[in-house]
């Protein structure tokens, strides 16, 4: 039965969340959305583009009501929730109505905050916060000449740019002697200041209001030196509240917002608060990125997806006022740990300030000149070590070829555009599916840049690396295949996070150019998937390469290869002869000894291929797979009078536990009895050596087209532990492999340390090995699941007419 | 003499999966028979001008095969390889009728 979800708000971080929901299990939960604003979701930011007259209000909707209806979810609009009743795990409305919910999420936001002064509810005071406000301004100056602005912040700047751009005479008065505190520093703040002058902004510095008067509507204000102006329009823009009353009545624990933990859960486990009324780790967030994050930390714990939760923010901000052009980000002031790197053109109107501590980013301020803030802003997200920099080189402007590179690291999942929450797979996405070629044509269609437009370097840079030219060498070898320009991690990460469930929906969700695929991508999607989802995803064998849909190697003449599992190099009288016979029987051209010490027949013909699998009984060598092909041993202390463990016993034991189970590529594993090493242990992809107090682990060899030699890993006791780590080492592979990748490279490219370390890390080994069990119970054996299956076996009948 | 072509009734189209090529031999000559995932049916040439590979065994990608050799794309409508190779394989009508799959050879 479907889970009752129900959400009080129906603004951006909430509905964001619930599409991240949506996303993950659109089958989980029956949504009931109620929200107290007459519209369905519209983007709060792009409000002062409308009050500057940049964007038409009907274009600032983000779900409309179709949405709603599409993906079933119950709308209330301009109704108002007055109680919750967590007792009964219900909710009350101002009409009436009374909604059971087995989950809440509370996403009220926050209100602009309005100064409790005298006369602050005359006609003409407003906050600047909703689509009613901004009209309202539009219409005041209309008729009506002077406004104050109350607030020097981002919002109160935009705000007064917008009144400006109206035909307003506008004065903006702020309590600090310096604009955007927050964001700024004195420097960059004072410039912003002259080029706002510039604009015909007036600034009253250092003012408290202190009382508004008027008749019925206003007609000025008073500050506290005595001094005051006229005016018929005053916009608070002080900073917000988060809307915590319903929150605070039901009981839930509260501070300046509702506490949440890092799921986002309230001190009630089944309400949540997400979005600017919620409080994490004592922080209030009131710009838009963070509650993305939020809405993503949220809809992966509700829908039962285990990650780490959500971890704070780091803020960057960027004002949009056209003509000044800032960026800040971290920390803005320096202190006793921080070194500042500072460059300042005042004729150029420019300023640069890089805050570095041990080595890292951990502040920017830019003035004049913001398009190196989305690189500078990276490298302080990813806590880039910049001691190989000089410092003039920090503040470089980056060659192409460094944002070429930042954008080909950069995930799909990664936001590019954080006013509008859209990440670089939704650009990459349109890019390709809609054929997009500028960057307007991207900011049509994926809003991305549509606000502030700080993303636009960046956007442009997707736009080269993602069209590039089909044949392009560096478009190729980012992608997975020719379809796509996502690599293999950011597919397989979309693949989690948009819980796709078979090749097809992720070619198509995904922007592929083929819609159904080459044969780069089929095989390694259909890998992926069933990797990901072992007891859930069906085999597609239309997507195999025909070795393993016909569970044989193919030969140059269109014959097939017969090789039947013999573990650890073992066979028996009564199997050779079988082999013997039927070999006999069916002409078989060439019988052979093979690389992996087994009884190989070549040349087998297509129709003949199942009657021949019939008649040996015996089991898939899976010598055409990409999967454990087999344990090489030598004899060990059964017969060596050199072995120091029973190495053959031990091989067909891993045999035995790793064979079938998809992995990226072929895997050849080997155990030796002793240290002259006959079983050739060092250039497997997991050998074994044993010596006299256990048993030395190998990683990553191999004796193909190049050579390498396994790392060594530890020494184990017993052959339990070889066994549990060899399924680890394999699922990690699995995990983290490309497909098509051997151990080798894979090693190379992982590092060895790193897969070292998750080994040793007892949980993680632990869980490995047991997905690794859990993937393994879902395979059967595969000649024998073949010779059952009629259309499986059809595929080797030639039709003749 | 222009030999004279026939329709032949080869199998039932329900069992031909979709994506999986069927080897036909008829009249001496080796087809290659696809059932699309868009419902359509192609046949061509079985061989490979390259490395003669089994085309009946290649990948199906839209109206494509991919040779499993030397995985040279071939087009299931007009036989042709595409660029950078070269070369053409013959192509076969195909009718469905009645549930059935026809050639004409």
């Amino acid at each position: 039965m479907k889970r009752k979800l129900v959400m009080i708000g129906n603004g951006m971080a909430g509905v964001r969340c619930m599409e991240e929901i949506l996303k993950r299990n659109r089958e989980a939960f029956e949504i009931t959305i109620i929200g107290d604003e007459p519209h369905p979701n519209y983007n709060r930011i792009m409000l002062s583009n409308v009050l500057q007259g940049k964007t038409e209000m009907k274009d600032i909707n983000m779900n409309e009501w179709d949405w709603y209806k599409n993906n079933q979810i119950t709308l209330y609009t301009d109704e108002k929730v007055i109680e919750i009743v967590p007792e009964k795990k219900e909710i009350k409305t101002d009409k009436g109505k009374r909604i059971d919910y087995d989950e809440l999420i509370i996403a009220t936001g926050s209100s602009a905050f309005i100064l409790p002064i005298q006369g602050h509810q005359l006609e003409g005071v407003i906050g600047f916060r909703t689509i009613q406000d901004t009209e309202y301004m539009i219409e005041t100056a209309k008729q009506y000449k002077k406004a104050v602005v109350i607030g020097g912040g981002l919002l109160g700047l935009e705000a007064a740019r917008g009144l400006i751009d109206r035909g307003m005479d506008v004065y903006v008065v702020h309590l600090l002697p310096s604009l955007m505190e927050q964001q700024l520093d004195a420097t960059a703040a004072k410039m912003l200041k002259k080029d706002l002058e510039a604009q015909g902004m007036k600034f009253l510095m250092e003012k408290q209001t202190t009382e508004i008067h008027g008749d019925g509507r206003v007609e000025g204000i008073t500050f506290s030196d005595g001094t005051s102006i006229e005016c018929d329009l005053v916009v608070m823009a002080v900073g917000i509240r988060p809307n915590i009353d319903l929150a605070k009545n039901a009981g839930l624990n509260i501070n300046r917002g509702i506490i949440v933990n890092d799921f986002m859960q309230t001190s009630i486990p089944t309400i949540y608060a997400v979005g600017e009324c919620s409080e994490h780790n004592g922080i209030t967030y009131g710009l838009v990125a963070p509650l993305y994050e939020q809405g993503i930390a949220l809809a992966d714990h509700i829908t039962e997806i285990k990650t780490n939760g959500y971890r704070g923010s780091i803020l960057s901000t960027q004002l949009k006022v056209a003509g000044c052009d800032l960026f800040s980000g971290g920390q803005i002031h320096e202190d006793d740990d921080t070194q500042a790197i500072i460059v300042q053109d005042q004729f150029a109107g420019l300023y640069k300030k890089v805050l570095v501590k041990d080595n890292k980013v951990v502040g920017v301020v830019l003035y004049g000149d913001s398009s190196d803030g989305t690189r500078l802003f990276s490298m302080l997200k990813k806590g880039t070590d910049i001691s190989a920099f000089t410092s003039a080189a920090v503040l470089q402007k980056a060659g192409e070829d460094a944002v070429g590179e930042m954008i080909a690291e950069m995930s799909a999942e990664e936001t590019v555009c954080g006013c509008n929450g859209v990440t670089k797979g939704t650009i990459v996405q349109a890019i390709l599916e809609q054929e997009l070629n500028t960057y307007e044509e991207v900011k049509t269609c994926t809003k991305a840049g549509a606000s502030c437009g700080k993303c636009r370097g960046v956007v442009e840079g997707i736009l080269a690396h993602t069209l590039g030219d089909s044949f392009d060498a560096a478009a190729e070898k980012t992608g997975m295949c020719v379809c796509t320009t996502f690599t293999r991690d950011e597919v397989v990460a979309e693949i989690k996070a948009k819980g796709l469930q078979t090749p097809k929906e992720v070619r198509n969700v995904l922007g592929f150019i083929n819609e159904e695929g080459c044969p780069t991508c089929r095989p390694a999607l259909n890998y992926y998937m069933r990797m990901l989802r072992p007891e859930e995803y069906e085999d597609d064998k239309a997507s195999r390469f025909v070795n393993e849909r016909m569970e044989g190697n193919i030969q140059k003449d269109g014959t097939f290869s017969v090789i039947p599992r013999m573990y650890g190099g073992t066979t028996t009288g009564e199997e050779l002869i079988r082999l013997g016979e039927v070999a006999k029987k069916y002409n078989v051209p060439l019988v052979k000894i093979t690389g992996a010490s087994r009884v190989g027949l070549y040349g087998v013909k297509k129709e003949d291929v199942p009657q021949v699998w019939e008649e040996l009984g015996m089991r898939s060598g899976y010598a055409y797979s990409k999967s454990l092909r087999n344990v090489k041993s030598c004899v060990g202390s059964r017969f060596c009078r050199f072995g120091t463990q029973d190495a053959l016993g031990l091989g067909i034991k891993l045999e035995k536990a790793i064979e079938m189970v998809d992995t990226p590529h072929k895997m050849k594993m080997g155990v030796s009895g002793c240290p002259r090493n006959c079983a050739e242990a060092l250039t497997k992809d997991f050998g074994v050596i044993c010596v006299e107090n256990g048993f030395q682990l190998y990683l990553g060899g191999n004796g193909g087209t190049e050579v390498r030699e396994c790392d060594s890993f530890i020494t184990v006791k017993t052959e339990e532990e070889v066994v549990a780590m060899a399924k680890a080492y394999t699922q990690y592979y699995r995990e983290t492999g490309i497909y098509n990748e051997r151990t080798a490279p894979w090693i190379e490219r992982i590092g060895a340390e790193n897969i070292k370390e998750v080994l040793l890390n007892e949980k993680m080994s632990t869980e490995l090995a047991a997905s690794f069990d859990k993937a393994k119970n879902t395979y059967e054996e595969a000649w024998s699941n073949a010779l059952h299956n009629k259309q499986k076996k059809d595929m080797f009948e030639i039709i003749k007419k | 003499m222009k030999a004279e072509k026939r329709k032949v009734k080869i199998a039932e189209l329900d069992h031909l999966p979709k994506q999986i090529g069927k080897e036909v031999h008829v009249n001496g000559k080796s087809i290659a028979l696809f059932h699309l995932e868009n419902g359509a049916i192609r046949a061509i040439g079985s061989t490979c001008p390259h490395t003669n590979g089994p085309l009946a065994e290649g990948i199906v990608s839209g109206e494509y095969v991919f040779c499993p050799l030397k995985n040279w794309k071939v087009s299931l409508i007009t036989g042709e390889v595409q660029k950078p190779d070269d070369g053409i394989v013959e192509t076969y009508k195909t009718e469905i009728h009645d549930g059935f799959v026809y050639i004409e050879v």
